[in-house]
């Protein structure tokens, strides 16, 4: 069992298993099913496809036993975030508006996976929408940390994150349009990264804010992130938005050295003030490692940086408004019972099938774009982005990789912050603005802090996720954060 | 009803009229998805998951739309915007999947442009457009209770998609005459450079009229209304002339026109109010992340240009100067593109077969313009549903030419011809209308009629030149219309000097 269990542990560990035949793709799969039922308590996983994921395993150690191989997943099984669709599967997005829903077709990255022989095990939890800090705003109830049930894994991509960190699967997707990616992978102490905005595709992504959204991995490792990145990258002519270039070789930018690369350090992310103990100087540790590793490290300014929390939470629920308008009864989904009218209609479908938290953002969206407020409100909050991209085009000509702590504090403990939405929406005041400005950003653990783990962020240029890469898989090379593992369910 | 009075509003009042027009363009495929865009499928059978709206698609921009915009702009002499933006209109609607359309709003694809109106008996005149910009199309909702039950409505999202171009003229008109000359000029104009079929019947064109009154010598514009969706040419002349004085009326008694919504009833020749607009609409309209800009290159129009059709004004000169046409006449036969293009093909025809260069166009058109026309409107047929061929029509021009058949047995030919198809040769002989050209049979007939007539033949030889039509007339008659007039003629004379 410890063998299995070890293979879950990590793409790189399953990948070797199945090339030294110890193991086969069926049993991964069986191991990885009964590790969900396992950790149910950790509420990380929201429906599994077990025939499907067992037809395909199989079909995979038939390809292997005739020595073919896809790719470096072939054979691996993965859990998906609740908001990408895969044909002939419910997809919820966390929400009881949703309920019933079959998809008939699958997500760009679905298709990816499925021809480079991964196996889709089915669907992690999420903060409805992907819009929360926590995943606690699930129509299935919150997600739980691994570390410490008790805490919250982060969110809104927390089922995936808590998956990989509890050794569930080697791997998952999230979606990250404010953090969703980073920040519950800190919270969870493992490897999650965002891409570039439009380096993969969002064709079958459920939108949260259009301009935002991007899919990427949560590994234990930042290698890990590497291959599977490979898999899943690359331009979708469905998606306008995905970029019509090249995915370089991301597993050859693992030199492990660093020696030559400027680090950054913007001065407004380590201010004390709003960050709780530990988590800096964790970070700082972090650094100091890297500057060990022959990086140089310089300080940078992002002046912007304090209205990033304002204008992302402007557009991101301006085209949230939008976005969530389909959802009303009429062609799948929830519709409720007893409606008078068209408009009552939608009005009871909407007010039930929707929670608070999303509710919240609909209306602030509404109220964004609304005649007399769309100058002062979206019209300004795109200047501010426009000032933003600015500071960082402007950083970026003085180092080569910014880095942040993740989150300004550790897993804090469940319903903490429910009552407090503006407290909630700070808890992503360092990963927004890659999302605003599109560069990819990635999370990994640093010395953990009051038993809990730490993330440290690693921003670069836009496309330059090879660069980012090599940061993280030569911090990973000097330390074992990220090896760390989170005790068992008794 | 009010009581009757005097409705000469024209005499106070002075119309101004804008239109939008919503016309479908001519693809295979919707705007943003890959669904076909088809007429008279069973419903919710011409639909892609993006025409759904599922969670998780996204729109993909049809290419093929951007050259008939590109094209349509070029036509008008419009602006191609080289950056134009979509931008999501947002609003609830059964019919309306995603809850809001994916149109142009601040920056719209075509900039400015004109169309040229002809109104008969006045000065031509240019209608400025003010944009011309894509958006999709949205579905139907059918609240029929024999299909729906009685308190259900039904959805067919077959439409919802369809890509349209909405074009939006300057409020430059001044008579629901001048409107009417402008939708056709502008149907014609889409229908020529093949950007939409223009069908009025299948909702292809569709037009909302603005209409306010303005006391006459004024400049400043007065309330406005909109007549939504009239739904023929007609019906847009009868809508803003029912509003135009159902303005007068409320202006006449003090009273001030309200901005609304209008609908038009056909059976009652009447308008009236759907809703008022004192809240005005608000539909968050804001870029959509979806879509990048829509970004044109000078290269691509220039290549858009290099294959644009011939437009109607550029066909009218063309065909007065290498036709000898009269400017009336060009004007009719270059009022639709089918029509020109059939006359061009008889013209061709004819030329191949050889006849008469110096009268061969002048004959074409007279055909056209005097019988084919009659013949089509009698029938209540259109042109390109008519089965006659270019060809064949030449083909009986030439028969007429060469004296085989009269232009009276022409004539009687021509209406199945039209109608039916077929070939004139074949119809000729089936019919034995085929000219008589034996001379034994005409100079028998001549002998008779000269013998019969003796006091039109005495006028003739003193000097009564008219009479000679009569006894060719009586000819003819004798030989049922199909001895060959000339040669009748010619031996008249011959026997009477």
């Amino acid at each position: 069992m410890s063998d299995i269990r070890e293979a879950l542990g990590s793409l790189a560990a399953a990948r070797a298993a199945l090339d030294a035949g110890s193991l086969s793709a069926a049993d991964l799969v069986e191991a990885a099913l009964t590790r969900a039922q396992d950790h149910a308590a950790l509420q990380a996983v929201v429906g599994v496809r077990p025939r499907h994921a067992r037809d395909e395993a199989r079909a995979s150690d038939e390809r292997r036993a005739k020595g073919e191989r896809r790719s470096l997943v072939d054979g691996i099984p993965m859990l998906l975030k609740d908001n990408m669709v895969v044909a002939g599967e419910a997809t919820t997005c966390g929400s009881r508006i949703l309920e019933g829903f079959v998809s008939p077709y699958s997500a760009g990255v679905v298709e990816r996976l499925q021809s480079a022989g991964a196996i889709v095990l089915g669907r992690t939890n999420m903060d409805e929408f992907a819009m929360g800090s926590s995943t606690e705003s699930s129509c299935f109830g919150a997600a739980r940390n691994p570390w410490d049930p008790s805490r919250t894994c982060g969110g809104s991509s927390g089922g995936s994150a808590a998956a990989v960190a509890a050794g569930i699967v080697p791997a998952a997707l999230g979606s990250d349009t404010g953090g969703s990616i980073r920040q519950p992978a800190g919270f969870c102490g493992v490897t999650g990264f965002k891409p570039t905005y439009g380096r993969v595709s969002r064709w079958g992504l459920v939108a949260y804010a259009s301009s935002l959204d991007q899919i990427g991995p949560f590994t234990r490792s930042a290698a890990d992130a590497a291959a599977l990145l490979s898999v899943i990258a690359g331009h979708d002519p469905r998606d306008s938005t995905s970029l019509p270039v090249p995915v370089p070789d991301y597993a050859a930018a693992l030199t492990g050295d660093v020696s030559g690369l400027t680090i950054g350090m913007p001065r407004e992310c380590f201010v004390e003030e709003g960050v709780e103990p530990g988590v800096l100087e964790s970070v700082r540790e972090g650094v100091r490692e890297l500057e060990a590793a022959g990086a140089k490290v310089v300080e940078v300014s992002l002046p912007h940086s304090r209205y990033a929390i304002a204008t992302y939470y402007l557009i991101a629920t301006a085209e949230a408004s939008s976005n969530l308008a389909r959802f009303d009864g009429v062609r799948y989904g929830h519709r409720a019972e007893g409606a008078t009218d068209i408009d009552d209609l939608y009005r009871r479908s909407r007010s039930e099938g929707f929670g608070a938290e999303v509710k919240r953002r609909i209306l602030l969206g509404t109220y964004v774009l609304s005649a007399g407020y769309y100058d002062a409100y979206y019209k300004r909050a795109q200047q501010a982005r426009t000032l933003l991209r600015r500071d960082f085009d402007e950083a970026f000509a003085k180092c080569d990789v910014l880095v942040t702590p993740t989150s300004p504090e550790l897993a804090f403990p469940l319903g903490e912050k429910n009552d407090d939405p503006v407290r909630m929406y700070l808890s992503d005041i360092y990963t927004v603005t890659a999302n605003l400005v599109g560069v990819p950003g990635l999370s990994v653990p640093c010395s953990p802090a009051a038993g809990m783990p730490v993330g440290l962020q690693l921003l670069g240029r836009s496309l330059e996720e090879s660069t980012l890469l090599r940061v993280a898989d030569a911090f990973q090379r000097r330390t074992d954060h990220h090896e760390k593992r989170p005790p068992e369910p008794v | 009803m009010s009581p009757a009075r005097d409705f000469e509003w024209q005499d106070r009042y002075e119309a101004v009229i804008g239109l939008e027009v919503h016309t479908h363009l001519a693809t295979e495929s919707k705007l943003f998805s890959p669904a076909p865009v088809r007429y008279g499928d069973a419903p919710n059978h011409a639909v892609h998951p993006i025409d759904l709206a599922l969670p998780g698609v996204l729109p993909m921009l049809n290419d093929r739309v951007i050259d008939l915009a590109i094209r349509f702009g070029l036509a008008v002499r419009g602006e191609v915007n080289p950056r134009s933006i979509f931008a999501r209109k947002n609003y609830f609607y059964p019919d309306l999947p995603k809850g809001y359309q994916i149109s142009q709003f601040e920056d719209p694809v075509i900039i400015g442009g004109s169309v040229q109106i002809a109104l008969e008996g006045s000065e031509p005149r240019t209608i400025h457009l003010t944009r011309a910009h894509l958006e999709e199309d949205a579905g139907k909702s059918i609240h029929d209770p024999a299909l729906a039950g009685s308190d259900a409505s039904l959805v067919d999202l077959n439409r919802a998609g369809v890509p349209l171009l909405e074009i939006v003229s300057e409020p430059e008109m001044h008579s629901s005459e001048e409107a009417g000359a402008y939708l056709r000029a502008l149907r014609s104009i889409l229908r020529y450079i093949g950007v939409s079929h223009g069908d009025m019947e299948k909702g292809q064109f569709r037009c909302d009229a603005n209409v306010s009154l303005r006391r006459i010598g004024t400049q400043q514009l007065g309330t406005r209304t909109e007549c939504k969706n009239v739904n023929s040419f007609a019906n847009v002349e009868a809508a803003i002339d029912a509003e135009c004085v159902r303005q007068a009326e409320v202006l006449d008694d003090g009273g001030d026109v309200v901005q609304a919504t209008m609908a038009f009833d056909p059976a009652t020749g009447r308008t009236r109010v759907l809703r008022l607009k004192e809240n005005s609409d608000d539909y968050r309209y804001f870029p959509d992340p979806d879509l990048v800009p829509l970004v044109i290159a000078a290269e691509r129009i220039e290549a858009v240009r290099r294959k644009m059709p011939e437009l109607p004004d550029e066909k009218h000169a063309r065909f007065q100067a290498d036709f000898a046409l009269s400017a009336h006449d060009a004007g009719i036969l270059t009022g639709s593109r089918e029509l020109g293009d059939f006359f061009e093909a008889v013209v061709v025809a004819c030329e191949a077969m050889g006849t008469d260069a110096a009268t061969r166009a002048k004959a074409v058109s007279n055909w056209v313009l005097r019988d084919l026309l009659r013949i089509l409107k009698e029938r209540d047929l259109e042109l390109e549903d008519a089965p006659i061929e270019p060809q064949a029509l030449a083909s009986l021009i030439c028969l007429v030419d060469a004296g085989r058949l009269t232009v009276k047995s022409a004539q009687q030919i021509f209406p199945d011809l039209v109608c039916e198809g077929g070939d004139p040769v074949q119809m000729m002989t089936a019919q034995g209308l085929e000219a008589v050209s034996d001379s034994g049979v005409i100079e028998d007939a001549v002998a008779r009629v000269i013998e019969a007539n003796p006091d039109a033949v005495a006028s003739f030889r003193e000097g009564d030149q008219k009479s000679i039509n009569f006894l060719m007339g009586q000819v003819m008659k004798r030989t049922q219309g199909k001895a060959n007039p000339g040669q009748v003629r010619e031996l008249l004379i011959q026997k009477l000097s």
